[in-house]
This record gives C-alpha cells, structure tokens and sequence, in this order.
C-alpha cells in the first residue's frame, strides 16, 4: 500500500502546483497516515465498523490518484422543485460552480490554501484526505448576510472509476450574523471506490449553519464523511443526516461549541436494507457556558444490516449551565440485523442537565393489531409504523422547503 | 460536640494496622513464589499445574491500558504474594487457638467472630491478608448440606467441586489481572449449596489487608445448585499506608436450574489521603454464570473506598429464563477514581436483565461508569433495562458513562436511560428550611438517590451502607 500511495503522491503533486510549504505540509500528513494506515477494530472509535477489512475485502488494489479529466455536466442530475445553488463534483474534481441567486460580493467560494483550517489530530482519514486533496475550496459568507437559497453541493461519480480513493475538502467561514443552509447530495454510477469527504465550517457570532446530508442512491462504494463545526457565541448548527443508499458509510460529526449561548442539532435517520453496514459519530465538546445540543438518531434495519451510533457529550469544567440531550432508537426487522450504540458522557461540571437514552427492539406487536382490526394489512400497518417512527427525525428540520424534499425523497406522505 | 462527631467520621476508622508476626513469600513474582505458596497450601499437584499453566500465559499477556483512571506502572516484582500470621502454619482448631490480636483486630472493626455474641445469624469467614481465619456457624451450615468454608479447606475436603467449578466462570485464558489471581491466589470463600436448599443465613466475608507490599489475591467460588437460594456478602477494610496496594481478585458465581445468588460487596478500602497518597488499587474480576434454566444471579455494590476501583461484575444469562440483575452505588471524595459497572451477556432465549446505577462524584474525583449488554442471535425475546444516574458535587470532579449496547436480534428490546445533575438548590433549600444542616441535608438527598439501590441490600447491610454514604461525602459541600 504504501508505495501505490506514494507514487500517487508524486503524481497528485507533479499534476498541481503547490508551494514548496505546502509540500512539505502535505508531505507530513501523507507520513502520518502512512503510519496509521486505514482505522481498524482495534481502534476504539471504529469498535463497529472495520473499515481496514472493509477495504480489504472490497476494494483490490486502491488508487489515489485521479487523472485530471473534466466530465460533462448532465442538468437531469439537478433536484427538481427546489431553486438552489451548486456546486457540482464529478469523480472528485469540481465542475461547475452556479450561484446565480446570490449577490457575488457578499457570497464567494475561492480556491485558497488555508493552513489554519487543517484538522490536526483528528484521525488517519482525515490525514489522508489533507495529503491527497489536490484543491483546497474556501467558502466564505459575508457580515450579516444570509444565502437566500440553498447550496446543493453534488457529488458524482461516473461508471469510468473503480478501485479509486476520492477526497474531497470544503472550508465554510461563516462571519457574524450570516447563514447558509447546504445540501450534500450524492449521485453513484460507479462500484468499490472509496470516497472521503471532509468539511470545516467556523461559525462566528450569531452565524446560522443549516447542513443536510442525504446518502439516498443505492451503491457500492465505501463512504467516510467528517464534518468539524466549531461554534462562536449564539451560533447555531443544525445538521441532518439521512443514511440510506451507500453500502458502507460512516457519517462523523464534531461540534465545538466554543462560545456563550451557541447551540448544536445533530438528527439522523438510518433506514437500510440488504447487507448495508452504517454508522454516525458525533461529539459534541460543551466548552462555554449556556450550550445546548440534541441529537436524535433513529434506524430502522432489515435483512443483514449494521447501524451503529457512537454519540459523545462531552462537557467541559467552566461550561456550567449545560443542556445535552441524546436519544436514539432502533428498530430491528430481522433476525439478522444488528444495532450498536455506545453513548457517551464525559461531564466535568456540575450545574449541567444532561442525559442521553438508547432504545431497540422489534416492531409493537400491539400497535400492529391496532392497525389491523381498522382494516389495514399486515404490510400497510408495518409501514406507517415505520414511516412515523421516522417522520418524528425529519420533523426537525427547521427549513420547510428542504423537510418537504426530504419527505419526497423518503416517500414519506403526512398523515391529514 | 457535633463537631467533634463529624471529625470523627471524617477520618478513616479502620486505618490502624495490627502488629503481628507473619510468613511472607520471597519477595517478587516467579515460579518458584507459586510453587511456595501451593506448597504451603499442601495443595494437590493439578493445582499447581493450573497455577503455572496461568503464569505461563501471564508472561505473554499485557496489562491492559483502556480504562479511564491511569495510574503509575506497577511493579510485580516488588510485591508479596503470600503473607499469613505466623500463628497460622497449623490452622488453629477453633477461636480458642486463635491469636488474641487478631480477635481484636476484628472486634475493632466491628466484625464478632464468637458465635455466641451474635444476635441474629450471619455466617462470617474473615479473611486476614492472604488466608483466612475463622469461618463462623459451621455446624449450623453443615445440617443443611452446606458447604461454607475457605477455599483452601475446599481445596482439601471438595476437592471435585472445586476441579469442576474452579476457572469455569472466569477461565485462567482470561485477561491480565484474572489471569494474575489464578497463578498466585491465597485464600477466600468457598460456598456449595446443595440442590433445594435454602440458605438459612447470610453468608459473609470480611476481607481484611494488613501487611504493607502485599497484594491481596483471595479468590471466591460459590455454586448454588438446583433449586437452590444463597445471599452472599462481603466486606472490606485495609489500615491506612501511604503506597498504593494492589488488591485483585476473583469471584466466581454458578446457578444451576432454577437456583439464585445475591451477592452484595460493601467495598470500605482504604481510599487514600486527601491528597490522593496511598490507597488500594482495587482490580476485582467478579463474573456469574446463570448456567441453568430460571436462574438468578443479583449483584450489589456499595463502593466507597478504593484509590482506583475498576471492576465489572458481570452476569452470563445461558440459561433459558434466566435472571441478571446489577445494583451499584460508587462514590468518589477526594481523589479518589472509579471505572465501574457490568457487563450482561445474553445467551439464552427469555433472559432479562436490569442495571440499575448511581454515581456520586465530589472532590477531585472522576467516575465512570462502563458497561455492557449484548443480547446475541439466539437470545429470543430477552430484554434489558439500564439506569444510571451521576451526581456531580463541584466542578472539579468528573462523571462519565460509557454504555456499549448490542443488539442482535429482532425480537428483543433494550432500553437505556442516564442522566448527569447536580443536588437541586430547592431541595437543599427546603431540607435547610425544615432544620437540617447542609451536611444532612446531603446526606438525606444522597440516601433518596441511592435508595433504589439500598433496598436491595441485606437490612443490617443497608443501615451501615447508608451510614457509608453519609460519611463518604462528608467535607464534600461547604
């Protein structure tokens, strides 16, 4: 593995121009994924998914390096019914960038080396992914100005990549009193790649970030997603995480809510079926006074599927006055599926409310025979169980337009 | 006068050490220390083999680095394994023959080892460093068919219960420090219910550490069979040193068809000094095997002591039917540290269990509390149902759970719950309203906190657990 990626290295840094800093920046990170390697059992936040096996025993001989080659932009991919912004990835390289219902001085994306926004220390991914990114894509919003709609930001793969790593890397900069709502929506035409998405948003003071993340096309690739937030004073972050399609993914999100009276939303779905293997993992770090967090993390899993939910609340000794929630729930179809949580407190103040609650089982046999003595049929009944055992998650979504979209992609109807 | 009561209780009572001449094991960990000791135990040879087959695999084996409280390396070879009162070579007859130093030892902590003297019947085998030293109302016990003795008797008396049932729970193969106490164990209790029988007392045992370098490695067996009820408790003291002392031992419970064990620890070592200076390293490895169909298996925990407590009394339901149950108080003053919880593990289908825990920090202290549930694939329609509660005093301590929850199959639930607060301020306020002090004022919120957990305590256990939390706090709010 490791002269494959070294020569593919050289490559990525042959076929760009970095500054020699910069090099030996990356260089450093190549190092240390190099003496990592691909996080196994053994690791401890990788307890449920083996992502080293899983990659051993789906992909043969993975490539990290992609040819520069540009693919046409195919308009049937865009989401009907909602007017947004784009940015369109396709096999990892950024195609088109459109937004034309923003003012352009006040919303702008640049191609910026930014060294402050490396991720140190966080895991062997994330290493890899600040080695091999070829672009590093800055996304700024200006002082009190709020993204009138949406940014969907589309990542493709075309059926002509296999056995190919895909790292991708957004920086957010959310300044004072601005907001910005992003959808991360993936097409998949193409089998056993692995793709590794990192994103960093820094919110200041009263910033709003809303990020959806929708995993929905079935495929076979191998996907990591981390998201680092770090939170000023009275900055909100909501995020939603709907885990459908991808046969492995693991959705990562951490949270520092660094200041006064910043709050942090983390819902998810998962709803799989044959032989998907999913999981989140949040933490959210309380470091100030009078944060807030709620996570809701709901799955329902079919024949041999795996979800597992690893959720951290971690509590700094200053951030008195803290408020964490964390609940998540599973429903289990099978005898073959499986459901993992471990979740976590690590709390060093005292004047806290915290608690978290963890639920699995079967279906509510009573509940069914509710449904059925009104007329329905087994599978009717089954199904509205489900749907409004989920439904409770995409309720959270603060922002209509999107909740309905969601609710479309789902199947999802509302009950009148 | 109040004052001087709370003085009093502040301080570690069981902290004095007794002079009296033992025999020690060469210093240091190697064979020739495990043939000492089970030569000195006039042990069969298949023991011996079983020893050295653990220390063969301890020498590949690591200690393990997971847990939240750290502490400095510890050197194995600069231990005692086996320390017992010279008078002690030929075990005396009866308390007659016993050193009166010791007698005092245990009258000074409370423990009556003259049968006579008792009131109501609790059987006691009081355990001194690394043998044990009386076991009370035998012949009582022996009517029944009940076997209470140490498990060095056992060794020479039962000798195929204990082949059989020895390492069945917790098998020499096991990780480092159960693996550690199967090469080098002393002494410790022995109990065979035979099938149907109901245990007519509580048993119970007091272990005691006296001498200073000595790691305490007693190793307790209970096998309730068919049919069978015992309700087991144990208890714990060491004086006050100013290194750390290692304590790591074993506890293997086995219920047959339809028998049930409750097992109750109040766990009193000496916590070390305000400072975080000596204290015991309490490493236990306690496990229990719901082997049959319908059986039971009930721990409770009150855990007051202890510079670190790691430990995870486990349950194995692999019995259709069987029960688990996990009740668990820890309190942590000072600087005191804890990594505490269960592990229930089910196997057979119908199985249930139910964690109910309570954490108290104050001080600089930091507890956690881990655990397990892991219903496997055949486990049809079992269910689990997990409580922990911390309760944080200040803003230099720490409370942490770290549950890990396992579901494998679709027929059964697992419902976890927790919660991290504080002691509400109206609370305080309306006990303070209606005349306490703030120090009872505590005490009688902690005690409400913990009462789930009292509850199922032994009664003359509950008084004196009670009495544990009240002073485990004391000094911790102001």
């Amino acid at each position: 593995m490791e002269k494959q990626l070294r020569t593919d290295f050289k490559k990525i840094i042959d076929s760009s121009n970095f500054s020699e800093k910069e090099i030996i920046k990356k260089e450093k990170y190549l190092n240390k994924f190099v003496q990592n390697g691909f996080p196994g059992k053994k690791n401890e936040d990788w307890k449920f998914l083996d992502l080293n096996q899983v990659i051993k025993s789906n992909i043969e001989n993975l490539d990290y390096f992609n040819e520069n080659i540009p693919n046409e932009v195919d308009p049937k991919i865009y989401v009907d019914g909602l007017e947004h912004n784009k940015i369109v990835f396709i096999n990892g390289r950024i195609e088109k960038i459109d937004f034309k219902y923003e003012e352009s001085d006040k919303f702008e994306m640049k191609d910026q080396f930014d060294s402050e926004c490396l991720l140190d220390d966080v895991n062997s991914l994330v290493d890899l992914n600040s080695a091999l990114t070829n672009k590093y894509y800055k996304i700024q919003v200006k002082e009190h100005y709020a993204v009138k709609k949406p940014v969907i930001i589309y990542s493709l793969t075309t059926s002509k990549i296999s056995s190919k790593n895909i790292n991708i890397r957004l920086d957010f900069d959310l300044k004072s009193n601005s907001s910005l709502k992003i959808i991360d929506y993936s097409i998949d035409k193409s089998e056993n790649n692995f793709v590794n998405i990192v994103y960093n948003f820094n919110l200041q003071k009263d910033a709003i970030l809303k990020n959806y993340k929708l995993d929905n096309e079935e495929n076979n690739n191998i996907k990591y997603s981390y998201n680092n937030i770090n939170l000023d004073t009275n900055s909100v972050a909501e995020n939603f995480i709907l885990s459908l399609g991808s046969s492995f993914i693991k959705n990562e999100i951490n949270c520092n809510l660094n200041g006064k009276y910043s709050s942090a939303f983390v819902n998810g779905i998962f709803n799989l079926d044959n032989n998907k293997n999913h999981e989140i993992r949040t933490s959210i770090n309380h470091l100030n006074e009078n944060t807030k967090s709620y996570q809701l993390i709901k799955s329902v899993l079919g024949e041999n599927t795996k979800s597992a939910y690893q959720g951290k609340i971690f509590v700094k000794s200053n951030a008195q006055k803290t408020d964490g929630y964390q609940l998540s729930k599973a429903i289990l179809l099978s005898d073959n599926s499986e459901f993992n949580a471990k979740p976590e407190l690590e709390i060093y103040a005292d004047d806290v409310k915290c608690s978290h609650g963890s639920a699995s089982g079967s279906l509510n046999q009573d509940s069914i025979f509710y449904l059925m003595s009104r007329g329905l049929n087994y599978k009717e009944a089954k199904e509205l169980l489900i749907n409004g055992f989920l439904l409770d998650v995409v309720e959270k979504i603060t922002d209509n337009e999107i909740k309905n979209l969601i609710k479309n992609i789902m199947g999802l109807k509302e009950c009148i | 006068m109040r004052d001087k009561q709370v003085q009093d209780l502040k301080e570690y009572k069981y902290g004095f050490s007794t002079d009296i001449d033992t025999i020690k094991a060469p210093k240091g960990l190697s064979e020739d220390v495990i043939k000492f000791i089970s030569n000195i135990k006039k042990e069969p040879k298949w023991l011996l083999e079983w020893r050295l087959k653990a220390y063969n695999r301890l020498k590949v084996l690591k200690e393990p680095d997971w847990q939240k409280p750290k502490y400095p390396k510890i050197d194995y070879q600069d231990l005692y394994y086996y320390s017992a009162p010279k008078s002690f070579k030929d075990k005396p007859k009866n308390l007659d023959e016993l050193d009166p130093k010791l007698l005092e030892t245990y009258k000074k902590l409370g423990i009556p080892l003259q049968e006579q003297k008792r009131l109501n019947g609790i059987a006691v085998d009081a355990v001194f460093d690394s043998v044990s030293v009386a076991t009370t109302f035998k012949d009582t016990l022996t009517k029944q068919g009940i076997i209470f003795c140490s498990i060095s008797e056992a060794i020479q008396n039962h000798p195929d219960l204990v082949k059989k049932y020895l390492g069945s729970v917790i098998p020499i193969t096991d990780h480092y420090f159960a693996t550690l106490n199967s090469a080098v164990f002393t002494d410790g209790s022995f109990v065979y219910v035979p099938p149907g029988v109901r245990c007519p007392m509580e048993l119970s045992t007091y272990f005691r550490i006296n001498a200073s370098d000595t790691g305490q490695f007693e190793r307790t067996l209970i096998i309730a069979d068919k049919g069978s009820y015992v309700s087991y408790l144990e208890g714990c003291t060491a004086p006050m040193r100013d290194e750390n002392q290692l304590h790591a031992a074993n506890v293997e419970l086995v219920a047959l068809d339809d028998a049930e064990i409750k097992y109750s620890t109040v766990q009193n070592w000496y916590p070390g000094d305000k400072d975080g200076k000596g204290g015991i390293y309490n490493f236990v490895t306690k496990r229990g095997l719901c082997q049959g169909n319908n059986s039971k298996i009930s721990w409770t925990q009150v855990e007051t002591g202890s510079a670190i407590t790691w430990k995870y009394p486990s349950c194995i339901l692999k019995g259709d039917n069987s029960i688990g149950e996990f009740y668990s108080i820890a309190i942590t003053n000072n600087h005191q540290k804890a990594d505490t919880g269960t592990k229930m593990i089910h196997i057979g289908k119908n199985t249930k269990s139910k964690i109910i825990s309570k954490g108290i920090s104050a001080g600089y202290s930091d507890m956690t509390y881990r655990g397990l549930v892991d219903i496997s694939k055949n486990a049809k329609n079992s269910s689990n149902y997990t409580q922990c509660d911390s309760l944080l005093m200040g803003n230099k301590c720490g409370a942490h759970t770290i549950p890990y929850i396992k579901n494998k199959n679709s027929e059964s639930n697992i419902a976890h719950e927790a919660t991290t607060s504080k002691i509400s301020e109206d609370q305080l306020h309306y006990c303070q309203q209606r005349g306490l002090n703030s120090e009872d004022a505590v005490g009688l919120i902690v005690n409400g906190f913990c009462k789930e957990v009292l509850q199922q305590l032994p009664m003359e256990f509950a008084v004196e657990a009670q009495k544990l939390v009240g002073i485990s706090l004391e000094g911790s709010v102001g």
